[in-house]
């Protein structure tokens, strides 16, 4: 017996159609509508700039190079593009290859392909030898309207099960420049979630540099701890905005490093008492950085309030991204009317 | 550097290199009184010529730049790969005792952080051909003249990675990549051509039809394996080239040839002596 829930074509109920169409292929479009500064292709132009001067950088992709803004680094370095078809086991192991003698390749391809297929090949082609193959992987968590298919909402809790891997959840296009510079000097394998084509610039305006490692503080408050990691921390922030305009002042601590995790500051900040502690995830609530900081907290016999902000455990449904970040619970406005809830609760 | 080559010229002859081979695997089977000695024998003859008859390599420098390198995708076969490193020199001989021991630097199955001259992890099967992409791409971005060699099993060619790596090995032209199938019929659950419709005598054409130099021969004849492993270095057309070897489960030691075949061939503790006994008999020059 299929369960109900997988027979929503049962259920259809017509809707009028509203005045102001979401599309539902616009991927980013809701990260894009705030009205901020955006910066195309953040990731394509910092693999460029940096393979200037790094003969040994070389990139591929599994037929996805211009929804990852790899296409950027393969227009500029035709020679050191490789185009590896539809294959992503392929696209692990060949970048294994090329790693063992000497390059460093950035693979790409969307995140569900990366953690769902290609695990194996990953952990023991890439992940096993510590080879230095850095994956970088579009549609993070809830970031496109398509469904289940393209949606990865449990990549980070897929490769954070992995040895010697690296995972990164960056926040906007200047955190996604620095770290893609950064995880190239860097020894190993890495995972780094993308947000391509035009990215909000958010940490700017606080002077923020990624440390492959490193939480920081980007916004201090007594009345609640923001832990966050990718676009949420760009939510977080406005959350915070919103909520200091009724009298909640909230901190924002980005953790970008989804491992390892800076447990130290993420524990320090935490034992500062008196703070609601809310874990803020563009990922499911299992095995993400929730549960990641959580583990930490009571590792460390940090009994804190502790609530987590993340997509429930379900296969999503599809739709217009604004709606479904509303849906489930990635808004601000969400996120504001939770944290209001939880502090008079 | 002083490097290695059976073209090189040495006075011990390839059923000689086979036969001790297949040796040293026996003896690494009598210290562990187990171990994948069907594969291992049948696959020696392979070895031999890829050791020392086709390949460039440097016995004191395993990871010398310029060396042909040698992908076992398998990791099952370790022993019968270690066999040809002692025989080679890459590995002492004395460590035969310490096969698959705790802290040995040869374990069951074949893995690169442990082993000089292993040059891949193995043993999830499907990923050594496309590491071997990975890898003659990198040589030739170096303008390296090195061949990579995939030692791969039947049983592999199931695995659809397989096949996405005998597709973009044609895309890129990659007449430094040459796989070598050993193809003895016999995956863990029975007959290989009893698992994914693959009937005798097609293997050859399916690679060819995907646009790689095939030949396909008899594994345990020397000569014929000589004279393919030749030809497919010679082979003038810029594509991958693949040669799949017909190789008999646990050739050399006719007790364990008729013994019926398993992935896994079970050999009584008294008979890993019998088999040395025989094989001593049979020594060539």
């Amino acid at each position: 017996m299929i369960p109900a829930h997988s027979r929503r074509k049962d259920k259809y109920t017509p809707r009028s159609v509203p005045e102001e169409k979401l599309a539902t292929s616009a991927m980013i479009a809701s990260l894009d509508a705030e009205g901020r500064e955006a910066i195309s292709a953040p990731f394509g132009h910092a693999l460029v700039d940096m393979a200037k001067t790094r003969e040994d950088i070389v990139g591929l992709s599994a037929d996805l190079s211009k929804y990852t803004d790899l296409h950027v680094f393969a227009e500029a370095h035709p020679d050191r593009f490789y185009q590896m078809g539809m294959a992503e086991a392929l696209l692990m192991s060949a970048a294994a290859g090329l790693a063992r003698e000497g390059f460093v390749p950035f693979a790409t391809t969307y995140a569900v392909f990366a953690a769902r297929r290609a695990y194996d090949f990953i952990a023991m082609a890439i992940a096993e030898e510590n080879l230095p193959v850095k994956i970088c992987c579009a549609l993070p968590g809830l970031t496109t309207g398509y469904g289940p298919s393209h949606q990865a909402t449990e990549d980070l809790a897929i490769m954070r099960g992995m040895p010697n891997l690296t995972v990164i959840d960056p926040c906007d296009a200047v955190e996604i420049d620095q770290a893609t510079r950064v995880i190239a000097d860097t020894p190993g394998p890495v995972y780094m979630r993308l947000l391509r084509g035009k990215v909000p610039n958010v940490l700017g305006e606080y002077g923020y540099r990624f440390e492959l490692g490193k939480a920081k503080v980007i916004r201090d408050g007594t009345d609640v701890l923001f832990i966050s990691s990718g676009f949420m921390t760009m939510r977080a922030l406005d959350a915070a905005v919103a909520l200091a305009a009724d009298g909640v002042s909230c901190a924002v601590l980005h953790s970008p490093t989804i491992k390892p995790l800076d447990a130290e500051t993420i524990v320090a900040e935490a034992q500062k008492g008196g703070r609601l502690v809310v874990t803020a995830e563009n990922h499911s609530i299992t095995g993400g950085l929730g549960e990641a900081v959580a583990g930490a907290l009571m590792r460390a016999g940090a009994h804190v309030p502790f609530r987590q902000i993340a997509l429930p455990d379900e296969f999503l449904d599809a739709g217009a991204l604004p709606t479904l970040h509303d849906q489930y619970g990635l808004s601000v406005s969400s996120i504001t009317a939770r944290v209001k809830n939880w502090l008079e609760g | 550097m002083e490097t290695q080559t059976g073209r090189t010229g040495d006075n011990v002859s390839l059923p000689r290199r086979a036969w001790s081979i297949r040796r040293h695997a026996l003896r690494m089977g009598e210290v562990q009184g187990q171990g994948y000695i069907g594969q291992a024998l049948g696959v020696a003859d392979v070895l031999a010529v890829s050791y020392f008859h086709a390949m460039t390599y440097c016995a004191h420098d395993p990871e010398w730049e310029g060396r042909d390198r040698f992908y076992l995708s398998i990791g099952h076969y370790a022993i019968a790969l270690y066999a040809a490193l002692i025989e080679a020199g890459i590995l002492p001989e004395d460590e035969i005792e310490t096969y698959g021991m705790d802290d040995s630097r040869m374990p069951m199955s074949g893995m690169a952080a442990y082993t000089p001259g292993m040059e891949i992890t193995g043993g999830s099967l499907g990923h050594g051909l496309g590491i071997a992409v990975g890898a003659a791409l990198g040589l030739k971005r170096k303008k390296n003249p090195a061949f990579v060699y995939n030692m791969l099993s039947d049983g592999e060619l199931g695995e659809g990675s397989t096949w996405e790596a005998v597709m973009s090995a044609v895309q890129w032209k990659l007449d430094n990549l040459i796989a070598v199938v050993d193809f003895n019929n016999q995956q863990a659950d029975g007959p290989t051509r009893e698992a994914l419709a693959t009937a005798p005598g097609t293997e050859a054409a399916k690679w060819a039809a995907f646009g790689w130099y095939a030949q396909e021969v008899d594994g345990n004849d020397l000569d014929a394996v000589v004279a393919a492993f030749d030809a497919a270095r010679n082979h003038p057309d810029p594509c991958p080239r693949v040669i799949i070897c017909n190789t008999l489960m646990c050739k050399g030691v006719p007790f364990l040839e008729t013994r019926d075949k398993t992935h896994f061939i079970r050999v009584e503790a008294d008979e890993w002596a019998k088999a040395l006994a025989h094989l001593d008999e049979e020594m060539p020059q």
